[in-house]
């Protein structure tokens, strides 16, 4: 079956639209990738997709082989030059000579002729296109599968869900396959009140939230480092402790990171700008020789150290459900 | 079984040209179906040995019946504009309440979003329930002059989830036009979830008789939303629906400590203007970034009445007048 050499399937879920789905997803696969492990993205968003634009890789064409899809790669595994830190107050156990993962990437945006195009599909024809992209894609081995969804609780989600649970219930599956969902909202009440139908869906359906994660908490003024609440804040954690499930964290708006995905640009912060109690991104700049992965500018954004942590307790949490 | 890599046909033309009658099926569609209300249905190549085949090939052919109720139910409904955007999370729904609050006379608000209902909130009617009288459905009228309706209404408890199929919710977006008493309206605004699906293609068809007066488009500056916004306005054109114009929401966030202007989701690639100049479609204008109209939506109050003179609302009055121009202009 497709999935036996996937180890992990980990859904991205959101009741709302433009909550971050996508951009937590694409997070997720390049810190996992950081970390070491082999990740595929696989997108089921078909009338809206924006992994492809995430991940820059836009142009890309799938290809066919026998038997199936290959998935465009985004990156193989190698090996990262560690991270330059000229001043000082260098990272102490910064990373050094990083091993990263391999990542691939499939979604329908990479089948479209034109990027303008509509895909004015019913639902039949989406469960039809989302059964076709569980079974027929040649995944490489993989230890996670981050599957990115649409907003919602139709269609899409059925037919994935149908499919899934049949899939990583046959013998030949890995055991425990399907590992759960990350459930992503933003602070204000209209969002939640859309995420908690999603977190109802995730319990009907049995499949374990893994956590919720918090983004667009806050915004910090690059000119006078005041953090506004643009979207309020604290709501995602109180709906997580309501649900009883885990609160992986909050994620505030750094323009640094819409910077790195729309313009391809090295996240470069004013100097003195301290996340979680490291400096970051000095003297890297103009540092000329660097690599241009996506994943190796990804490390110099703000919200890489966050993510680094929410991936290591995502990690734990499905290790302990494994071994348990 | 192999894939094929052939071109996904992209576009539902048949259900594009109105809604038809779907026969009961005893099986699920299947993956190449021409569609059971299509005229082909039971005669294309792909029908061969559906188990459908028959019951698709007696049934009538021909446009709805009920494409006729829905006209008559709404006569008295002046002007029909949707509310559409590719993306989720720009400000659909908030745009919808704002025409709503904006607009002169009385209004309705159509709620289509099925999984993901946001008006009621918005409106400060979310424990509001529907009552049923002899001329249909009573929507939820907010003032005097301005009625909601949504499936939140319906809902035993507010944060159920409704995992409903395509079909299902034609079937209650077709309710919402043909059941509900909306009386004599000046506007009828319908919000729609993120997407080119069911929901607009049904929103459309069902409405072809009674006619749309146009679309507005609403997308945030950052080219991920304006991605899924040029394949909207694909839809439209391919739908015959008249785009009234675009907005750019969430365009540039003013400090409220200094004052200094970011641009959160940068127009990268020119933003919202320039796409509706690349496309040929007019530009209604950009609405600031205020933490303040997210915080009147969470209490269902309306910021346009809240904070009168703020930039935001000095910005979005100006869209609405646009839109009430463009509607205007034949």
């Amino acid at each position: 079956m497709p999935h036996d050499n996937v180890r992990n399937i980990v859904l991205v879920l959101s009741g709302k639209g433009g909550v971050g789905k996508s951009s937590i997803t694409t997070q997720l696969a390049l810190t996992l990738s950081l970390q070491g492990h082999s990740v595929g993205v696989l997108d089921i968003d078909l009338t809206g997709p924006s992994i492809p634009r995430f991940f820059g890789i836009e142009d890309a064409k799938v290809r066919q082989a026998p038997g199936g899809w290959i998935p465009v790669p985004v990156h193989d595994a190698q090996v990262l030059p560690s991270q330059k830190s000229t001043s000082q107050s260098a990272t102490p156990e910064g990373p050094q000579h990083q091993k990263i993962g391999e990542l691939s990437c499939m979604s329908l945006g990479f089948i479209l002729a034109n990027r303008k195009d509509a895909v004015i599909w019913r639902g039949p024809k989406k469960t039809a296109m989302v059964r076709q992209f569980l079974t027929d894609v040649l995944w490489p081995p993989l230890d996670f599968l981050l599957i990115d969804t649409p907003p919602g609780t139709s269609d899409e989600h059925i037919s994935l869900l149908e499919t899934l649970l049949k899939q990583v219930n046959l013998p030949t599956a890995p055991p425990n396959q399907l590992a759960g969902a990350v459930v992503v909202t933003t602070p204000q009440a209209i969002s939640i009140s859309d995420v908690k139908k999603e977190l109802n869906f995730c319990k009907k359906t049995g499949v374990r939230v893994l956590g919720v994660v918090e983004n667009m908490a806050g915004f910090v003024c690059p000119n006078c480092s005041q953090c506004t609440n643009v979207f309020s804040k604290g709501g995602g954690e109180i709906m997580a402790r309501e649900f009883e499930v885990p609160f992986l964290g909050s994620v505030p708006i750094d323009p640094a990171f819409v910077g790195l995905i729309e313009e391809g640009t090295r996240p470069v912060y004013p100097e003195g700008t301290v996340v979680e109690g490291k400096p970051i991104g000095e003297g890297r700049a103009e540092s000329g020789e660097v690599s241009e992965l996506l994943v190796d500018k990804y490390r110099d954004c703000s919200l890489a150290p966050l993510f680094d942590g929410f991936v290591k307790r995502l990690v734990d949490e499905i290790g302990t459900r494994n071994n348990a | 079984m192999a894939p094929s890599l052939e071109e996904p046909t992209p576009v539902d033309y048949e259900a594009l040209k109105g809604g038809k009658v779907k026969p009961e099926l005893v099986a699920p569609e299947p993956e190449h179906c021409p569609g059971p209300e299509s005229e082909r249905a039971g005669q294309a190549d792909s029908c061969a040995g559906c188990p459908n085949q028959a019951i698709c090939a007696a049934a009538p052919k021909g446009p709805d019946p009920d494409i006729e109720v829905i006209t008559e139910r709404l006569a008295g409904v002046k002007r029909k504009i949707l509310v559409l955007s590719g993306k989720g999370g720009v400000g659909k729904s908030t745009f919808s309440c704002m025409l709503a609050w904006g607009f002169a006379g009385v209004v309705g608000l159509m709620d289509t979003d099925i999984t993901g209902p946001s008006l009621p909130q918005m409106m400060g009617v979310l424990t509001s329930t529907i009552h049923t009288s002899a001329s249909g459905w009573e929507p939820v009228w907010v003032t005097s002059s301005l009625a909601v309706m949504s499936v939140q209404f319906m809902l035993p408890d507010r944060d159920a989830a409704i995992i409903w199929r395509g079909p299902k919710k034609n079937g209650l977006i077709k309710k919402f036009l043909m059941d509900v008493s909306w009386g004599d309206l000046d506007w009828l605004v319908v919000d729609t979830p993120p997407g080119t699906s069911d929901e607009h293609l049904s929103v459309n068809a069902l409405l072809k008789g009674s006619g749309v007066d146009g679309a507005v488009l609403v997308t945030t500056p950052q080219e991920v939303a304006l991605l899924d916004v040029r394949k909207e306005i694909d839809f439209c054109r391919k739908a015959a629906i008249r785009i009234l114009g675009i907005v750019e929401n969430m365009s540039g966030f003013v400090c409220p400590g200094c004052a200094h202007e970011s641009q959160i989701f940068r127009a990268t690639t020119g933003g919202a203007e320039r796409l509706a100049r690349e496309e040929g479609i007019p530009f209604l204008g950009k609405v600031p970034l205020d933490p303040r109209i997210g915080m009147a939506a969470d209490y269902g109050e309306s910021f346009l009445e809240a904070f009168p003179e703020s930039p935001a609302s000095v910005a979005i009055r100006e869209v609405v007048r646009r839109v009430g121009v463009e509607v205007e202009r034949v």
